[in-house]
């Protein structure tokens, strides 16, 4: 319905592109959905799960679990001008790609693709994660290697395999251009008399970012005392999903279906690529070849393909991996310190089967970013579109 | 003062419950009485003045072990053939379910608060959860103030009883063999009771406290199993009065790492009896305790802060106690956030008799460097563990304990629990509840003054006035209205309170 409401003004506005006169772009004075606005005028989040308690403040637990500590308290103007950073393809170092290239609202704020593509056409190397709920999250990357969202902007920023761009060119195309100057001054009042710096640039893509709130989904609901919004398969697959035969929720915990710790669950990689060592290369430690960071499951339906490079089209695959044998997927010759989690469980087809109807329920995106109809380099927001899209377009 | 109130008011509550529910019943009616809370034995002493007074508070404190709060009033029963988990769904918040001996071939789930399971046992006979080794758990729960008394549990392949998160729990005198993974397994919780259970043929650990706080295990009977008690990445408990006896490890104080919460601090194991736990290790591959020497008395791994007192360990082949770090132990990955030794272990006196007397070569070779030359062991220190203490170590055939130092404390006396009164839950308020549900569901679709998905807050006030009972109605089943704006979708899912506080809001809302 909402994503209705946004196509319709995305061609109200496109219709209207070349009309002339533009009205001038300006940011939101107000909070976006589920925040509130304080006396001092920043944004703050509010939710159910604020009623709750966690254990040493960690935000794992069961159904009525706090969530963990989360960045919040920017300013409506700073949230604001992160969305027209983050849709704006002068960000790219050739003006082709977006932080939206691959995290598409479209597509739960991750790509559709197994692995990223870079300005250059390049294989990224792993999966676009989804955004959803980073606010809550401590850790970045597949390989965990960055601690805030400000230091994980720099990764697709610079790196020539993502957007191509360097610090420098990043910072003077937005001071040229007098529309970002104006949003800039705006968004942070008291370094308006300098010009654009690259820590304004992450500080409001990551306020932006914190902004992209999945916690009403029909888990939620049920979570919140409402019984009858998950289905009877659906609760079954629950039960699977938390049993000790499963283990599912010892590391995709409630309530952000995430514990953020680093696993090595020897997931396989797409034929012919090579296996990735990852979170071995960030803390130095081959106890860790093969371990990435537990990704959330909130809006996974939404997300495919799944694991660190795609190697699983279907959700159902990504669930039955865990059922085919613990190490099953492990290059040959080459030892991985598998998680204890990882074992044999002997799921049945239909126990697979309604893990898979549950992880449906974790779908919300009633606050999915609008995309704006315009962006001050007056490039095509998002960017190059998908490029199977881009393909068929070119025949 | 108010405590005593409490303890008043208790009393009557109990007195009121028990046996209301056999009325229906053509049977000579059965009383039930609750060990947890009524009047306690007075002894033959009567002491007088202050001396009373501080008996009084001494019971208040620690003779009184109950933390799920007052028991409800509301009792149902469930008889044989019927269902466990259709009762709890039936139930309100508030009740304890009888259920009756029997056989019970299911999953009983609960996700609600005040739920106490409880059965009811007639001559030996019990309601038996039974997995038949195709369900996955017997009991799993989140909700707070949860009690599960008096079940026998067999044949499952998870866990016996599962917690996810509940606070307050109390799991006590309950039978669990051949559960699968974990008997007893409350993990992510504050406040809780484990006592007077029977647990063996368990393939990890019988009693398993996972990443929780403010534990007291007590007064089980474990054995047969992989590891018997295993605190693990948790604080401030006390394990005590257990007999532990034919495990592969006994008693466990862990850090896991890889876990969300780092720690083990602060961990009583004292007067208990661990006693020949020598069964063949059955651990499944990868798992942490799939590395445990059979024959392990008490291990520490990484915890710290923890104190072992006056237990009777004898017939341990491998070791009475052990204590190394992640380094030294197998099967155990890294975590650059986990700390991975054993800091500030404090061994009081125990009585330590025919240990070690088949150990494993690596601590054979340990021996030999200190010119001892094997055959018994009772206590032995592998890798880091700084700022431990023993005290008469004369005592004992050890090995690796050249730096402990003398302890300063000679027993625990002082700490007799570290369980926290029932928490009272968190009172909401309905102004604070309406606003937060306003922003985190409807900000999504309404704004104050303009467009969004639906229409703007400002035209519903002026809709609605003093009608937030139109608006809550409304909202539960919402009707097309404006042909220019979308359907809402119903938010039926929200109570008649929680929808009438968010139309409150909203009517009050002046930004």
């Amino acid at each position: 319905m909402r994503r209705l409401a946004v196509l319709l003004l995305a061609v109200a506005c496109a219709s209207g592109a070349h009309a002339g006169t533009q009205p001038e772009i300006t940011l939101n004075q107000r909070c976006p959905p589920g925040f509130e606005q304080t006396a001092a005028g920043v944004c703050e989040l509010r939710t159910l799960y604020q009623f709750y308690d966690s254990l040493e403040n960690r935000g794992v637990g069961g159904t009525r679990t706090a969530l963990p500590p989360h960045r919040d308290g920017f300013t409506p103007q700073q949230i604001d001008l992160g969305r027209y950073l983050f849709f704006d393809p002068l960000l790219s170092g050739d003006g082709t790609l977006s932080c939206a290239s691959c995290h598409r609202p479209d597509l739960g704020l991750a790509d559709g693709r197994a692995r990223s593509i870079g300005i250059h056409g390049e294989d990224a190397g792993r999966a676009a994660p989804t955004l959803w709920n980073v606010a809550f999250l401590q850790r970045f990357f597949w390989d965990a290697r960055a601690d805030s969202l400000e230091a994980q902007a720099a990764g697709p920023l610079y790196s020539p395999r993502e957007m191509g761009n360097d610090p420098a060119r990043l910072v003077a195309s937005l001071n040229r251009n007098a529309t970002y100057r104006r949003l800039f001054r705006e968004a942070f009042p008291r370094e308006a008399a300098g010009p654009v710096t690259e820590r304004q640039v992450q500080a409001a893509l990551a306020a932006f970012q914190t902004s992209l709130i999945s916690l009403n989904s029909r888990y939620d609901r049920y979570v919140h005392g409402y019984a009858a919004a998950l289905s009877p398969r659906e609760i079954e697959g629950l039960n699977v999903f938390r049993s000790f035969v499963a283990r599912c929720s010892e590391c995709h915990t409630p309530p952000l279906f995430t514990n953020e710790q680093i696993a090595v669950i020897g997931a396989p990689e797409p034929p012919g690529r090579p296996f990735d060592v990852g979170a071995e290369a960030t803390f130095g430690s081959p106890k860790l070849k093969g371990g990435f960071k537990v990704p959330t499951l909130r809006n996974v339906t939404r997300t495919a393909p799944y694991m660190h490079s795609g190697a699983f089209t279907q959700l159902r695959d990504a669930v039955e991996f865990y059922n085919k044998g613990r190490g099953h997927a492990v290059p040959k010759d080459m030892h991985l310190y598998l998680h204890w989690h990882i074992t044999d469980p002997h799921l049945t087809e239909a126990e697979i089967d309604r893990v898979v109807d549950f992880l449906g329920a974790l779908t919300d995106e009633a606050f999915t970013p609008v995309t704006p109809a315009r962006v001050p380099s007056g490039l095509t927001p998002i960017g190059r579109p998908h490029r199977t899209a881009a393909l068929s377009a070119h025949k | 003062m108010k405590k005593g109130l409490l303890f008043g008011l208790l009393a009557a509550v109990v007195a009121f419950g028990a046996g209301a529910y056999f009325g229906r019943s053509t049977k000579q009616d059965v009383v039930i009485s609750s060990s947890t809370s009524g009047a306690s034995y007075g002894g033959g002493f009567k002491a007088a003045g202050d001396a009373a007074e501080a008996l009084k508070t001494a019971a208040a404190s620690g003779a009184l072990k109950s933390v799920a709060g007052p028991a409800p009033t509301n009792v149902v029963v469930v008889k044989n053939g019927e269902s466990i988990q259709a009762a709890v769904k039936a139930a309100p918040a508030g009740t304890i379910i009888r259920v009756m001996p029997g056989t019970y071939h299911e999953t009983v789930y609960i996700d609600k608060d005040d739920i106490r399971i409880i059965g009811v046992i007639e001559e030996g006979r019990r309601a038996m959860l039974d997995g038949q080794k195709k369900l996955n758990d017997a009991i799993l729960y989140s909700g707070n103030n949860f009690v599960a008394e008096n079940l026998e549990i067999r044949n499952y392949k998870g866990n016996g009883i599962m917690g996810q998160a509940g606070n307050n729990f109390e799991i006590r005198n309950n039978v669990i063999a051949d559960a699968g993974v974990y008997g007893i397994f409350p993990q992510l919780g504050q406040n809780g009771i484990v006592e007077h259970n029977v647990v063996s043929g368990i393939a990890d650990a019988a009693i398993y406290i996972g990443m929780s706080d403010n534990i007291h295990v007590a007064h089980n009977d474990v054995f047969d199993s992989v590891a018997g008690i295993e605190i693990e990445n948790s604080r401030h408990c006390i394990v005590e009065h257990n007999y532990v006896h034919n495990n592969s490890g006994g008693l466990l104080a862990f850090v896991t790492p890889g876990l969300p919460i780092k720690t083990t601090i602060d961990v009583i194991l004292r007067n208990n009896f661990v006693v020949g736990n020598n069964h063949a290790n059955f651990g499944a591959p990868g798992s942490t305790v799939a590395g445990i020497p059979a024959g392990t008395g008490v291990l520490v791994m990484a915890a710290d802060d923890v104190v072992i007192e006056g237990n009777i360990i004898s017939d341990n082949k491998v070791a009475g106690i052990i204590i190394t770090d992640h380094a030294n132990a197998a099967n155990i990955t890294v975590d650059p956030e986990s700390e991975p030794n054993s800091d500030r272990v404090s061994i009081l006196d125990n009585v330590m008799l025919r240990n070690g007397y088949d150990t494993i070569k690596e601590v054979k070779a340990l021996m030999l460097t200190e010119g001892k030359r094997g055959g018994a062991l009772d206590i032995v220190r592998v890798g880091p563990s700084p700022g431990s203490c023993i005290i008469n170590r004369h005592q004992y055939v050890t090995a690796g304990l050249g730096d402990f130092a003398e302890c300063a404390f000679t027993n625990t006396a002082a700490t007799s629990t570290y369980l926290l009164p029932p928490v009272p839950p968190r009172v909401i308020k309905p102004d604070e509840r309406g606003k937060v549900v306003f922003l985190g569901i409807c900000s999504g679709c309404h704004i104050y003054n303009g467009r969004m998905i639906g229409p703007p807050v400002q035209v519903i006030q002026a809709l609605y006035l003093d009608n937030p009972q139109g608006i809550a109605d409304y909202i539960a089943k919402p009707v097309k209205k404006r042909p220019d704006y979308p359907e809402m979708p119903p938010q039926d899912y929200l109570d008649p309170q929680t929808r009438l506080a968010v139309a409150k809001y909203m009517l009050d809302v002046r930004n």
